[in-house]
């Protein structure tokens, strides 16, 4: 069974119609990278698998693990393994990340029916993996994301993801304001990660990252529909000629 | 749906009703016949063994309140009060002195133990039983004053208290064994004819606590009054005054709760504290009163009169609120920095959801020289409420070097709720320093559901951003309260995300 199937998905988002028919099928143990123009509707087709409010899912269907994921609270959906990196990590005034990721993790864990990880074993955990990406322990007792530089939010996505352990994990643009070396760090968090049970899906505007995460697929969006899909050598056509080619089959 | 609208539509059906505190407790009243005169004034002073000067002083303050007018310049709304229509005064019955917690009648007893009060310290102490509601012991002793109605029922750890030479005590005790402390200050803080309400409780305050803390005194532990409001129709009327002598310390705290009713009730206190030179007061409340039901029925009319007075040199006094209860709160717990160098702290968390209106904020006056203030105030509207902060902070001609740092946060959950900020500034004095800050934002979308992406609930979500919201302020509350309004805080937002 597939682990994710994006059935000709239409969303509307204010009586706007963004994703026109979009099909998408992630295996176990794979890596898709999505690339396309902006306002392609990449953003929003994440969005719409993690059940963010707002979007209106007008056709189609999505199944995780042959479930309707459309039926889940988001909050549900995250539980059963569905993470995104978000392309804009927000910022929460007042709450420790640390705190987060342990409320976080726990609310998980419970809604699992798994028992609650304690203070000490879950400082354990987060120290470990923090220090895998090489994230200072001093930015877990900072408020989430708050004063966070653009590339350290990205890395406490990263951090996330590999605390929660998803079974899909979609990364939004990771890469955007990453400098090199931080994106090979956080490349590597995501390398780490990958394992014959868990997916990856990769939206990204450069081939660059792709030269670190190596996909599997590559999909071209363009006006919220996939215009094509091919192996990672995709990804350096793209890199040559740009999108103009896909525009009109869009 | 987005987030914040489903958050609306949830509010709508927001439940009030769950307030968890609303239990009565069945027992008989001893009470004054209802409605306001010389002659229940002169009902209530019997009922205490008042010595005359003290009958003397609430007729005066009667019949100064006849001449008086309800204040409307607060952004609250409610009709008319019948002050003929409520019981001054209801004690419980059987009214024979009480020598020891155990002739406390036991459904008074069970009603504090439902709300988690300790009063059982003695069984506590030896770790025979653990505290009432709660898991682990507190290593730190908390003397408790729990006033049900009208009177006093229960003063703990009075010997350890009075080894250090603290008096903690009902008010009405205060006033038989210690009439020259009480005479001494007493009104000096909030004079009898300082406001509507403030005069209207100085005729008929029922009780409340009085605190003594002597000349270099560190009080050896955290000193706490309990009220409750259990009879119907009545009004709650409780005085307290603290007075810390030159070098002397005392934390103290307050908590409140009453049962639901479909009637308002009105709560008009008065707390007067008095710091002498060098010496620190730390006052915090968690105020949870009935805040009515969830069509806006019912709910405790919360309008007190609360300040402080930095007499003497480096003194200091520092208020810490968290209001979550009642259907209107009118509150300005205010400092009056008259000592030189003296300072003066105002930390605040008003939540108000559903129908509930809050107007509260503080007053610093500045009138001695190089005195400081600090105002840390955050709003939390949800629901339909109206969450209004209101400010003075004033310079006299005399207080050179006064300094002032206010900043004011509102947090708006849904579109129907409102907050206002209303800041008053006045410097008669060029060398002040007053520095204002203040925000209004709305809990965003964006936030909620990346907490829930990650797993939580809305209302885990809600809860969290709400509680980092908060933080500052919840820091400066002693840690067993801290972990108490935490929760209160939950609880009351409950109701906004469904
Ligand atoms: N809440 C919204 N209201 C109105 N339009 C929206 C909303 N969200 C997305 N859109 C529109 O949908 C289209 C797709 O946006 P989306 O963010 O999914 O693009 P993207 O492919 O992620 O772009 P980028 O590469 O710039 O991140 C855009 O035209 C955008 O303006
Ligand atoms: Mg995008």
């Amino acid at each position: 069974m597939s682990l994710l199937e994006v059935k000709d998905l239409q969303v509307r988002v204010e009586e706007r119609e963004i994703l026109h028919g979009l099909s998408l099928t992630v295996n176990p143990g794979q890596v898709h990278a999505i690339m396309g123009p902006n306002g392609s509707g990449k953003s929003t087709l994440s969005h719409v698998i993690a059940g963010k409010p707002g979007y209106e899912v007008t056709g189609g269907q999505i199944l995780f693990r042959g479930e309707d994921l459309l039926e889940m609270e988001p909050n549900e959906r995250a539980a059963k393994g569905v993470f995104l990196a978000f392309q804009y990590p927000v910022e929460i005034p007042g709450v420790t990340t640390w705190n987060f990721l342990h409320a976080a993790l726990n609310a998980q864990r419970k809604a699992r029916g798994e028992d609650e990880i304690s203070s000490p074993a879950f400082l354990k955990k987060v120290r470990e993996v923090a220090k895998s990406l090489n994230i200072p322990q001093d930015m877990l007792k900072r408020g989430v994301n708050v004063g966070f530089s653009g590339g350290e939010k990205k890395r406490n996505e990263i951090l996330q993801m590999a605390l929660f352990e998803p079974a899909v994990c979609i990364l939004d643009e990771m890469d955007s304001g990453l400098d090199i070396d931080a994106l090979r760090i956080a490349a590597d968090g995501v390398n780490a990660l990958r394992s014959p049970e868990r997916a990856m899906v990769v939206i990204t505007h450069y081939q660059r990252l792709l030269n670190y995460i190596v996909p599997d697929v590559v999909h071209v969006m363009s006006k919220g529909r996939v215009v094509k899909s091919g192996g990672k050598e995709l990804a350096l056509e793209l890199e040559e000629s740009g999108y103009a080619q896909f525009e009109d089959a869009a | 749906m987005p987030a914040v609208q489903e958050t609306v539509e949830r509010v709508r059906r927001i439940d009030v009703d769950q307030y968890r505190y609303g239990f009565e407790t069945l027992i008989e009243s001893d009470k004054a016949p209802k409605g306001l005169s010389e002659d229940t004034v002169r009902f209530i002073s019997a009922k205490k063994n008042e010595p005359a000067w003290m009958l003397e002083w609430r007729l005066e303050a009667y019949r100064r309140w006849l001449t008086m007018t309800e204040p409307t310049w607060a952004r609250v709304d409610y009709p008319k009060i019948d002050y003929q229509d409520i019981y001054y005064y209801a004690a419980p019955k059987p009214k024979k002195t009480l020598s020891s917690i155990d002739e406390i009648d036991p459904e008074i007893l069970k009603t504090y133990e439902k709300l988690g009060i300790p009063l059982r310290e003695v069984a506590i102490l030896e770790g025979v039983e653990p505290p009432p509601g709660g898991e682990q012991t507190p290593n730190r002793k908390i003397a408790v004053d729990a006033v049900f109605d009208s009177v006093s029922v229960a003063t703990t750890f009075q010997k350890e208290l009075k080894a250090a030479g603290v008096i903690f005590m009902p008010i009405s005790e205060a006033i038989r064994e210690h009439p020259d402390l009480v005479q001494k200050y007493l009104g000096t803080v909030v004079p009898t004819s300082d406001n509507y309400f403030a005069t209207l409780n100085s005729a008929v305050f029922s009780d409340g606590s009085f605190v003594y803390v002597p000349p270099g005194v560190r009080c050896p532990m955290e000193l706490s009054t309990y009220f409750r409001i259990n009879e119907r129709n009545t009004g709650q009327f409780e005085r307290t005054l603290i007075i810390a002598d030159k070098g002397s310390y005392v934390s103290y705290l307050e908590g409140c709760t009453a049962p639901q009713r479909d009637e308002n009730q009105l709560h008009a206190a008065v707390v007067e504290l008095v710091t002498l030179d060098d010496a620190e007061i730390k006052y915090s409340t968690v105020q949870n009163w009935y805040p009515g039901n969830s069509e806006g029925k019912g709910g405790i009319y919360n309008f007190v009169t609360k300040r402080g007075d930095c007499r003497g040199r480096n003194s200091k006094i520092s208020w810490t609120q968290v209001e979550t209860g009642s259907a209107i709160t009118w509150k300005y717990p205010s400092c009056i920095l008259r000592g030189d160098n003296s300072s003066g702290e105002f930390y605040s968390i008003a939540i108000s959801n559903g129908f509930q209106q809050v107007d509260s904020g503080t007053k610093m006056i500045h009138l001695g020289k190089n005195t400081s203030s600090r105002i840390i105030s955050k709003g939390i509207a949800a629901g339909k409420s109206q969450n209004t902060y209101r400010g003075l902070v004033s310079a006299h001609r005399k207080a050179t070097g006064a300094r002032n740092y206010t900043a004011c946060d509102s947090l708006l959950i849904g579109d129907k709720c409102g907050a206002h900020t209303v800041p008053y500034v006045e410097a008669k004095n060029s060398s002040a320093t007053f520095e204002h800050e203040a925000t209004t934002s709305k809990i965003s979308e964006d936030v909620l559901f990346y907490c829930i992406q990650r797993g939580l609930s809305q209302e885990e979500a809600v809860g969290l951003v709400v509680n980092g919201f908060v933080k500052d302020v919840l820091q400066q509350l002693p840690m067993e309260f801290a972990v108490e309004a935490q929760k209160l805080i939950s609880i009351s937002l409950e109701g906004s995300v469904g």
